[in-house]
């Protein structure tokens, strides 16, 4: 294989060259879409390919600039041809999804996250021009229980295998990646564990959580969430696309918020549900279209998870701009969530409080 | 880049809680970093509300004084709508409007959820707040706890204490994050390392983690000590927690020797700690084995009054107690390699529970009667 790919080679050759073509999937979602945008106004890429199945909306098409979309079906071996014919040499893969509601159904979900994924990797294995595959993947294949360690870092493996979902689906897909990493070492592979996302124009199924008026709990249950704000989350995905960052990397903001903290922080209201409840509690707002709340994140409403990021810290050499608390007000700010139960409320009990006890004293 | 937008990086100075006068001062600093050091902080921010509850901070009160005041936050909630009043001598507010705004202080910060929690879920803020004082009554008038041996704790640094568990119900657990909160010198704060079946218990696993406590694993333990931290163990778990009353303080096999890894790994020394009095709390003169399993629980316990007298049977007899705190045991002479020496980790695991067990005859050779001491 050869590695005079574009003239900008020579600029960055001590981090491992700027890509000249690269290739992303899933842009009709928040995280591909904005990628994509990043990278076509980075002028040392030459072409910037967006691949999805649906069309984005018009805005982000706009946003993309001069990125190229192209409908195609990573499951649909067509999509060898798109990467040779372009001389792709970069594959961002973001389009992992979490929720079966957005894809059309658990099966559906599985197909478009697994064979997708098999499917975008045997075309690379193809391709003679690749030299780097980024793959999004999730926090979630940690697991959540009440064994874990308070923090896990990318060595870690989890206690009890993910038993289904997005979970497993992301545990196989790096299992997948891992194969792909052996079979052609001369391609670097970087795999981005997130942590949940939030910020004031993304979409996500916690997102959706905290946008309820009331929010349901576990009863005697607390999580620990981690968050990350969808600018970091983007940075980070442009670094590793333009940037030699061989290796698993858990991306999360430092600090942590407590579920019932984030609860309160967010204005909502919060609602114990008892264990037993818990089940018919959520098959009923999954059935009621308001959250779309799979078993498997019901664990992680049990008990969380955390991860430690000191190998993106010192390794991949990114510091989150915004801790989790301070993305998780910029999203309550950014969605101007109406607090049910406000600061300004609280005051006013509180006065109320003083002065009647001061009266009747 | 096409759509930059400017957030403001430090977002939560703005927003309708700055309004906010009376607590300003002291949990401003904390937000923001996200992983303050909870033993410092937080220790302030309780301690110093029980100092202030105690005795008003206002200056004397003899000369007169105009308000509305600009100076301090104590009477912020008068903010600028009260009409000026002439200069008659202010009385000394009294103790209880101190304590009053304390609490209402506390709920805010607690409605609004602007306090801080670590990554291993310990919340200084309730811990302080109201674990403590919650707890402060069965320390000091029931149990009636007397520390000693408080200087062999270290006042800043990692270190292991490995005491013994007994008493059926964690309540040595609890008494020793007291002792070491309430009496030692920097207030430490002991965070303790426990079983797995607590963390899956609704509200224990909870409040556990809150309090400060995390699963006991090796990682976390080597992320706590090397952090500083004052972390607590109990080697034997279940095994000395629910052991029967006739082997009281007879201790246990102590695990495989797993905190003495950690802490050869960590370089921090080691704090033999001897607790007396807590295998008399809930005499286990049975166990229901069937019950327990068909429970998950790793036992059920019989006691005198458990479950003869139902729910009044949660009492726990008012023995007295002793916490003894032994001399460190100091590893500076190994090196983390050192924790790949099985034989070297076992014999380091007898050395600390012989100390404990003879620190535990001595103290019972010196009590003359269980619950007077």
């Amino acid at each position: 294989m050869t590695r005079t790919g574009s003239p900008h080679d020579a600029d960055r050759s001590s981090d491992g060259a700027a890509p000249s073509v690269v290739l992303v999937t899933g842009v009709s979602r928040f995280l591909g879409g904005n990628l994509a945008a990043r990278l076509a106004a980075n002028p040392a890429i030459e072409r910037v390919l967006g691949v999805d199945t649906v069309p984005p909306s018009r805005e982000m098409l706009r946003r993309m600039g001069r990125a190229e979309f192209v409908r195609a079906d990573i499951r649909n071996p067509l999509i060898a041809k798109v990467i040779s014919g372009a001389g792709v040499d970069t594959v961002v893969h973001a389009a992992l999804s979490a929720g079966p509601g957005s894809s059309g159904g658990r099966t559906a979900m599985k197909e478009m996250n697994v064979i997708g994924t098999m499917q975008l990797l045997a075309a690379c294995q193809k391709s003679e021009r690749i030299r780097r595959v980024v793959l999004k993947s999730t926090t979630a294949v940690y697991g959540s229980g009440s064994r874990d360690p308070a923090l896990f870092d990318e060595s870690m493996t989890p206690k009890d295998l993910p038993s289904g979902g997005y979970a497993k689906d992301a545990a196989e897909i790096e299992g997948y990646l891992r194969g792909f990493a052996r079979r052609r070492p001369d391609v670097t592979t970087t795999v981005l564990r997130f942590c949940n996302y939030v910020g004031p124009r993304i979409e996500t199924v916690l997102t959706r959580y905290f946008a309820l008026p009331v929010v349901p709990t576990i009863l005697g249950f607390d999580p620990r969430l981690q968050f990350l704000h969808e600018e970091d989350a983007l940075a980070v995905l442009e670094r590793a696309a333009v940037e030699e960052h061989p290796g698993v990397y858990n991306v999360a903001a430092d600090g942590v918020l407590m579920l019932s903290q984030a609860v309160r922080r967010a204005g909502r209201v919060q609602a114990a549900v008892p264990a037993p409840l818990v089940g018919p509690v959520g098959r009923f707002l999954r059935g009621a279209r308001v959250v779309d709340y799979s078993p498997e994140q019901m664990r992680f409403l049990n008990f969380g998870r955390v991860v430690d990021t000191t190998r993106l810290k010192e390794r991949f050499g990114f510091h989150p701009r915004w801790t989790t608390v301070q993305a998780f007000d910029d999203y309550v700010r950014g969605r101007a969530l109406r607090p049910v139960l406000g600061a300004e409320r609280i005051e006013a009990a509180e006065r109320t409080v003083l002065q009647a006890a001061r009266m009747l004293h | 880049m096409p759509e930059a937008r400017v957030i403001p990086l430090r977002a939560d100075e703005t927003g309708g809680r700055t309004r906010w006068r009376l607590g300003e001062g002291r949990d401003r600093g904390s937000r923001g970093s996200g992983r303050a050091r909870p033993g410092t902080e937080a220790r302030e921010t309780g301690r110093e509300a029980g100092r202030e509850s105690a005795r008003t901070r206002r200056p004397a009160s003899s000369t007169p004084r105009p308000r509305p005041s600009l100076d301090d936050d104590q009477v912020g909630t008068e903010g600028g709508a009260v009409p000026p009043v002439a200069a008659v001598p202010d009385p000394e507010p009294p103790a209880w409007e101190a304590g009053l705004e304390d609490v209402l202080r506390f709920l805010r910060r607690r409605l609004s959820g602007d306090y801080t929690v670590d990554e291993f879920g310990y919340d200084a803020d309730l811990a302080d707040s109201v674990l403590a004082p919650a707890l402060r009554p069965l320390y000091e008038r029931w149990f009636r706890v007397e520390t000693l041996g408080l200087r062999h704790v270290p006042d800043t640094g990692g270190a292991l204490v490995v005491a013994n568990h007994s008493g059926t119900l964690p309540l040595d657990a609890l008494m020793t994050i007291q002792a070491l909160h309430d009496e030692h010198p920097a207030g430490r704060r002991l965070r303790l390392l426990g079983a797995d079946l607590m963390f899956r218990l609704p509200v224990v696993g909870e409040l556990a983690r809150k309090n400060g406590a995390t699963l006991a694993c090796n990682a976390d333990a080597e992320r706590l000590m090397s952090s500083g931290e004052l972390v607590g163990v109990f080697p034997e778990g279940f095994k000395g927690i629910g052991k029967p009353f006739k082997d009281r303080y007879k201790l246990q096999r102590f695990g495989r020797g797993g905190f003495v890894s950690a802490a050869l790994r960590t370089g921090v020394p080691i704090i033999p700690c001897s607790i007396v009095g807590a295998e008399e709390t809930y005499p286990k003169i049975g166990d229901i084995a069937p019950l327990a399993r068909l429970l998950g629980a790793p036992y059920f316990p019989i006691t005198p009054t458990f479950p003869l007298l139902g729910p009044l049977g949660l009492v726990p007899l008012p023995s007295k107690w002793y916490i003894e705190f032994g001399e460190p045991i100091s590893l500076d002479a190994y090196t983390p390699a050192d924790a790949e020496d099985p034989m070297l980790v076992f014999n380091l695991t007898d050395q600390v529970r012989e100390t404990i067990q003879h620190t535990l005859y001595r103290l019972l050779s010196q009590r003359r009667n269980v619950f007077l001491g």
